[in-house]
């Protein structure tokens, strides 16, 4: 078998593991900004709240994540799971996640800006949204998106985490065929797609910090 | 009726008065300026009058419309909807610019006018190329902050401020972050206002630029006001603190 075969062997797997990635992309990167505003209000408890959910998400492994948000279901409540959930399942437990780690960029670069852009704001009339969009978060954006690109690049890996719930993703494929030919090739294979997945990654996030670069 | 009004201004951080009842009236068109030594509560009377900070006792009128009132010793403040309408007729210039450096000159002085006036466009844009004229920077409107020097960055943030037109203009330092050559040029421009019928109130250390200006000079010292009157009045003081203080800076 050749490695252009495994390929196409894999490639719906690779689907798979791409739909993850960009929804997972697509609800945790705001779903953290609004985790970031709650770690940052002024109302104690929600506060609190947003701070041990970060600390959770953290502090505990996203495996282990991924099997409560799968098996929680039926385990406390005794509802019955679908094959079907476990996709939906995966992206839940990625996005919480993951949207635990981007509050955290967030709030760094918030707290970064100077007081003095707040203060130009408010004596211009802006108001508070206002303020926020258009004169803070443009410029929060260009100072956390090394760390931001640092996530992504993990979140690329990240997926064949979903094998653990039996998801048919592309490192579950990799390991099943792998076993089944008794060759090296599906991981070899499996590597060079999270590599060149990863390539394409950097490419565009070097090409969206360049673009930031008008400005310092 | 005065266009500035404050009443015993009070203020403290931690407990420490910054300010101990300051009283201070400004008519349109008319140029204050404030001088007196580091720490005296300057800035802190500036933040004050345009609502960065919140004073705990005293009164703010602008135009006779209250901000704040003094109630049991305490400063009570109007609605935040009635502060917004108030705070449309100042502006103010900071000491360290803060320009926005994600936009450029040109978006740095129409922005606020064409989102928050919701003002047409092109008659801003006109205006504004008008005021970088005045600023003798028309051929910058493209440029960013951090290409342009202290003095440059400074007589945009004017510009900003002036194109939301108010009707005074509070300076809080404006030349303390720039060296002579730039504080120089910086001055030249603020000097041009006077034509403007713009009030001015102006925190400065450049003693002969407050005399010259001037309608009226205020001289500041640990809270209170030592001595005010024209800058003739107080150039000329025989007040032993404030004859220290201008005697030490023209030496």
């Amino acid at each position: 078998m050749n490695i252009l075969d495994i390929a196409l062997k894999l490639a719906p797997g690779m689907l798979v593991s791409i739909q993850i990635f960009f929804t997972t992309l697509l609800l945790s990167l705001p779903l953290g900004l609004v985790v970031a505003f709650g770690r940052l209000s002024k109302i104690k408890v929600v506060s609190y709240i947003c701070k041990i959910y970060i600390s959770i998400m953290r502090g505990t492994p996203l495996m282990l994540q991924l099997m409560v948000v799968y098996f929680g279901p039926y385990y406390i409540f005794g509802v019955s799971i679908s094959g079907s959930y476990r996709v939906i399942a995966t992206v839940i437990g990625f996005v919480i996640n993951y949207a635990a780690y981007f509050a955290e960029i967030y709030r760094s670069g918030i707290q970064s800006m100077p007081s003095g852009q707040y203060e130009a704001a408010k004596i211009l009339g802006y108001s508070k949204s206002q303020t926020f969009f258009i004169i803070i978060l443009p410029q929060v954006i260009k100072r956390i998106l090394p760390s931001i690109t640092n996530e992504v690049i993990t979140l690329v890996k990240d997926t064949s985490l979903a094998f653990t719930i039996s998801v048919a993703e592309m490192f579950t494929m990799a390991k099943a065929l792998a076993s089944s030919t008794t060759s090296m090739y599906p991981f070899v294979c499996a590597a060079l797609f999270y590599y060149m997945f990863n390539a394409i990654v950097a490419f565009v996030m070097d090409m969206i910090e360049k673009k930031l670069e008008y400005y310092k | 009726m005065a266009l500035l009004s404050m009443k015993s201004v009070k203020k403290s951080f931690d407990g420490v008065e910054i300010l101990k009842g300051i009283s201070l009236e400004v008519n349109e068109g008319e140029i204050l300026s404030i001088i007196g030594p580091s720490g005296s509560g300057k800035s802190t009377l500036l933040r004050c009058a345009t609502l960065l900070e919140e004073m705990d006792d005293g009164e703010l009128y602008y135009n006779g419309n209250a901000v704040c009132k003094s109630l049991d010793s305490k400063a009570v403040y109007e609605s935040h909807s009635k502060l917004k309408k108030i705070s449309e007729c100042f502006g103010l210039v900071f000491q360290n610019f803060n320009l926005f450096p994600h936009m450029n000159v040109l978006q740095n002085i129409c922005d606020a006018p064409i989102r928050v006036q919701k003002r047409d466009k092109s008659s801003v844009e006109k205006e504004a190329f008008a005021l970088l004229k005045k600023m003798g920077l028309e051929d910058r409107a493209k440029a960013y902050p951090f290409q342009l020097s202290g003095g440059q960055s400074q007589r945009v943030a004017i510009a900003r401020a002036l194109a939301l037109n108010p009707k005074i203009l509070f300076f809080d330092e404006p030349t303390s972050a720039l060296d002579p050559e730039l504080t120089g040029e910086v001055l030249k421009v603020i000097k041009s206002l006077s034509d403007l019928d713009i009030a001015m109130v102006i925190v400065t250390h450049e003693m002969a630029f407050a005399r010259e200006i001037s309608d009226k000079v205020i001289f500041m010292s640990d809270g209170v006001i030592v001595e005010s009157g024209t800058p003739e009045e107080v150039f000329a003081s025989n007040n032993e603190r404030t004859k220290n203080f201008i005697g030490a800076l023209s030496k």
